[in-house]
């Protein structure tokens, strides 16, 4: 993985003694709140429901296990000893003192890690592929190119007051597991016929108010053009995007209002008529830095894994967990393994310091020191032997990280909504935490298959509602927490935004209607190799509106 | 409807409501009733004054309701505000008085 | 007000010209755009010092072939938060070759001025008295490290030529 040089280590020690002493002005009020708000923003603080909000970059989700034990200290000495895992693939504390926070900044730079642009109006932390590296189906790695990103866009002297947030992700892999099509700007890396490497451009994703997919603008950017392609674009949005109005302020909006071709040429001029060379990524830099991404020199071994064949034949439980978290690897007889932070019940995203440790020591003894933060809130070890799934299972087992569920009903996606966040609309987290329960990881899930369920606690959808095969929105009405199921969305490279299904639900009718949906699903499917976003496809609204606002008529709700 | 103050304190972001005087205090319950407007005004006012001297931010008023067992914020948003997480209870103001 | 130029607190030799009003043949006035949209046929082959103020959303095409007669062109941030002109800055001076004073106008704070130097502003006029106080100390809060080419001059660092310079 990336390892900072000298000039990193000064950059960030630089950002944190710059910070810090906005922190002690502000304390001594030099400045006032309104002054200083743009500048805690920056470097992720915000102030939430019941205290401050610390948001950690974890750059395209990449974590050494040194990284993660240093999370497990701040989590105990600074916090109230657990953090929660963003669909950004950030970290967020719930707790920190803002007096607290310079000190929190300067443990986080002893492992290179930062807070920079986790907020505020300018280019965020840049997400890749949470298998990046390691799966089956890669073209490239695309982690190098979002280091470039994240050196390129931090601290950028134009574009640190932007109309709104920016966010860019980048995939190596035909299968979106990055949701790019969703965001400001997605890269995915392609080859041409030639058989050189470049990027398919997608531009004006997003979610929240108005949720849009990306339009492809480019079918092949060359990737020495990466970082002068996305200063064009970028230029063009702070120039023309809106900023009359916050919720018609993002890049999506500009696109919708310029229209594409308008939008497309300004883009290409801007380009063509910019300083390229300046901007130009030699192929000697970018193989510099993919250099600190070369895969581990993983031992050849057999496809077949004896070991976690003789487990698998005599414990069920371990079966399932191979069968559900263990995904396909480059290397033969390795798999990536997805570590739930979905625990039945839990709160989706968390973990304990005593958690993030054991993460962190598995990672040390059995996966070449590499974790990854999937946006999906869950936690992964990228290169892993099957030969050692065994002894990786017991471990996972005694620290409550071993649920068998990913990709199942529970592995629900769930943002901190009226429990933690000053803008929610309505809590999320219990229901992630009921619909959790009543499915359970058991034979009813199993017989469910393949589903996504994604939950916010308001409009900006932040637990990406819009992109889940259920999606649920938590608003209020008249005092009342009230929920909006959509269904039919996906945020892969079959990119589609959920339909509403009709009138809200209440707190205590939600599961209710989760459990219609899925009945009505199962009672129609074409057997149980069709998944629920196949079957919403081909039957569409009509069976699931009916089955939902009929059941209740005439019922006492 | 009566209200009280609350706002976050400066140094570390905990909510704090307005007490006698220009004292801030953590339990909701102990921070003063303003029973009408002339009251909320002066309360606020109060509040403000403690905003310029970077004691507080985000100043806001909260309903509270009188009920038998004391007074209760009205809304669910302000209930998590002063109590703490409906999903943590071991964690905010109600971790101290078991709420 | 306070008009700090490369580092150095100096009175302001130049004022503003209200809409409507005629230039003096001295010049120094600074024009609002619309009005020099309407005036500058007057300085047709005129060297008259004279100064622009743009306000973000200019489309600087407009005045493209006036660019490099200005001696002052001042950018406005009507508030702190709107970037517009950090970008415009930047087409001043690298795609039109503007070499004059670039002077920053309007909601200027001290932690926005190291962005906007290295954007190519050489001009601050300030107004908030905590920024006034820290320019007049020589504390410009920012970092020495940086990431991405700019319009000054700095040391590369290294091996990337788009990347990795120190403040000089
Ligand atoms: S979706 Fe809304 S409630 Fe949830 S984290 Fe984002 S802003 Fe907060």
């Amino acid at each position: 993985m990336y390892r900072y040089d000298e000039f990193d280590a000064a950059f960030v020690a630089d950002r944190v003694a710059q910070f810090s002493d906005q922190v002690k002005r502000r304390l001594e009020g030099e400045l006032t709140e309104d002054q200083f708000r743009p500048h805690r923003l920056m470097n992720g603080v915000y102030l939430q429901l019941h205290a401050y909000m610390l948001r950690i970059a974890v750059p395209y989700g990449t974590l050494s296990a040194r990284q993660m034990r240093k999370l497990a200290f701040i989590a105990r000495e600074f916090d109230k000893g657990y953090g929660h895992f963003t669909t950004r693939q950030n970290l967020q504390f719930n707790w920190p003192a803002l007096k607290d926070i310079p000190a929190v900044l300067t443990h986080l730079a002893e492992v290179e890690m930062h807070a920079i642009q986790t907020s505020g109006n300018c280019i965020r932390n840049v997400t890749a592929d949470h298998f990046a590296g390691a799966a089956a189906d890669e073209i490239e790695d695309p982690r190098p190119y979002a280091e470039i990103l994240r050196q390129w866009s931090s601290i950028h002297p134009e574009f640190t007051f932007l109309p709104r947030k920016f966010k860019l992700a980048l995939t190596g892999a035909p299968a979106d597991r990055a949701a790019i099509q969703v965001h400001d700007i997605g890269y995915q890396l392609t080859k041409n016929a030639s058989g050189e490497t470049g990027f398919i451009v997608y531009v004006g994703g997003g979610q929240g108010r108005t949720p849009m997919i990306a339009h492809k603008i480019k079918d092949f950017l060359p990737v020495g053009d990466l970082v002068a392609y996305t200063q064009a674009i970028v230029r063009v949005y702070n120039l023309d995007g809106r900023r009359d109005n916050k919720y018609k302020a993002r890049i999506k909006i500009l696109v919708h209002e310029m229209g594409l071709e308008k939008f497309m040429d300004a883009v290409e001029a801007e380009f063509a008529a910019m300083n390229k060379q300046e901007l130009k990524l030699p192929q000697a830099e970018v193989e510099r830095i993919q250099a600190y991404f070369a895969p581990p020199a993983l031992p050849s071994k057999s496809v077949r894994s004896e070991a976690l064949e003789a487990r698998r034949a005599t414990d069920k439980k371990f079966a399932s967990f191979v069968e559900n978290n263990v995904s396909p690897h480059k290397a033969p007889g390795h798999g990536v393994l997805t570590i739930s932070l979905k625990a039945i019940g839990a709160i989706p995203g968390d973990a304990s310091a005593e958690q993030m440790e054991a993460v962190a020591d598995l990672a040390e003894k059995y996966a070449h020191d590499e974790i990854r933060v999937s946006h999906e809130q869950n936690l992964v070890l990228p290169h892993v032997a099957l030969d050692d799934l065994p002894a990786i299972y017991d471990e996972l087992v005694k620290h409550k990280l071993a649920t068998a569920n990913i990709g199942l009903i529970s592995d629900i996606i769930c943002c901190p909504g009226l429990d933690y966040c000053s803008l929610a609309t309505a809590r999320s987290i219990p229901v992630a935490q009921r619909i959790s329960e009543h499915f359970g990881e058991g034979a009813r899930a199993a017989e469910i298959g393949a589903m996504k369920i994604k939950i916010s606690g308001c409009i900006n959808a932040c637990g990406h509602h819009h992109v889940g095969h259920i999606g649920i929105l938590g608003l209020e009405r008249k005092g009342v927490e009230t929920y909006q199921i959509t269904l039919g969305g996906s945020g892969d490279e079959t990119c589609s935004l959920g339909d509403i299904t009709g009138p809200g639900f209440s707190e205590h009718d939600i599961v209710g209607a989760i459990e219609t949906i899925v009945d009505t699903y199962v009672a129609q499917r074409r057997g149980a190799g069709e998944d629920f976003l196949t079957a919403y496809r081909r039957l569409g609204m009509a069976p699931f509106k009916k089955a939902l606002y009929e059941r209740d008529k005439g019922a006492d709700i | 409807m009566p209200q009280i103050v609350s706002a976050n304190r400066l140094t570390d972001g905990i909510v704090v409501f307005l007490g006698q005087g220009d004292q801030w205090v953590e339990n909701f319950r102990s921070a003063a009733l303003l029973a009408d407007k002339p009251a909320l005004e002066a309360g606020l006012a109060r509040a403000q004054d403690a905003v310029r001297a970077n004691i507080v931010v985000e100043v806001a008023p909260m309903d509270v309701a009188e009920t038998p067992h004391g007074l209760e914020p009205k809304h669910i948003r302000d209930r998590i505000r002063a109590e703490g997480p409906t999903v943590r209870l071991d964690h905010g103001k109600q971790a101290a008085h078991g709420a | 007000m306070a008009l700090f130029k490369n580092g150095v607190e100096m009175d302001d030799a130049w004022r503003s010209l209200p809409d409507g009003e005629a230039a003096p043949a001295s010049g120094h006035v600074i024009f609002p755009f619309d009005w020099w949209l309407e005036e500058r046929g007057a300085f047709e082959g005129s060297n008259v010092p004279l100064g622009i103020r743009i306000e973000p959303g200019t489309d600087l095409n407009n005045i493209a072939a006036d660019i490099k007669r200005f001696s002052v062109i001042a950018l406005a941030f009507p508030k702190y938060g709107d970037g517009r002109a950090f970008s415009l800055a930047r087409l001043l001076r690298e795609r039109y070759g503007y070499k004059g004073e670039l002077r920053a106008v309007g909601e200027v704070l001290s932690d926005q001025i190291q962005l906007m130097q290295r954007c190519g502003f050489d001009a601050f006029e300030v107004t908030d008295a905590i920024t006034a106080k820290a320019l007049r100390a020589g504390r410009i809060p920012g970092v020495t490290h940086f990431y991405q080419p700019s319009e000054r001059t700095e040391t590369p660092v290294g091996v990337r030529p788009w990347t990795r310079v120190s403040k000089a």
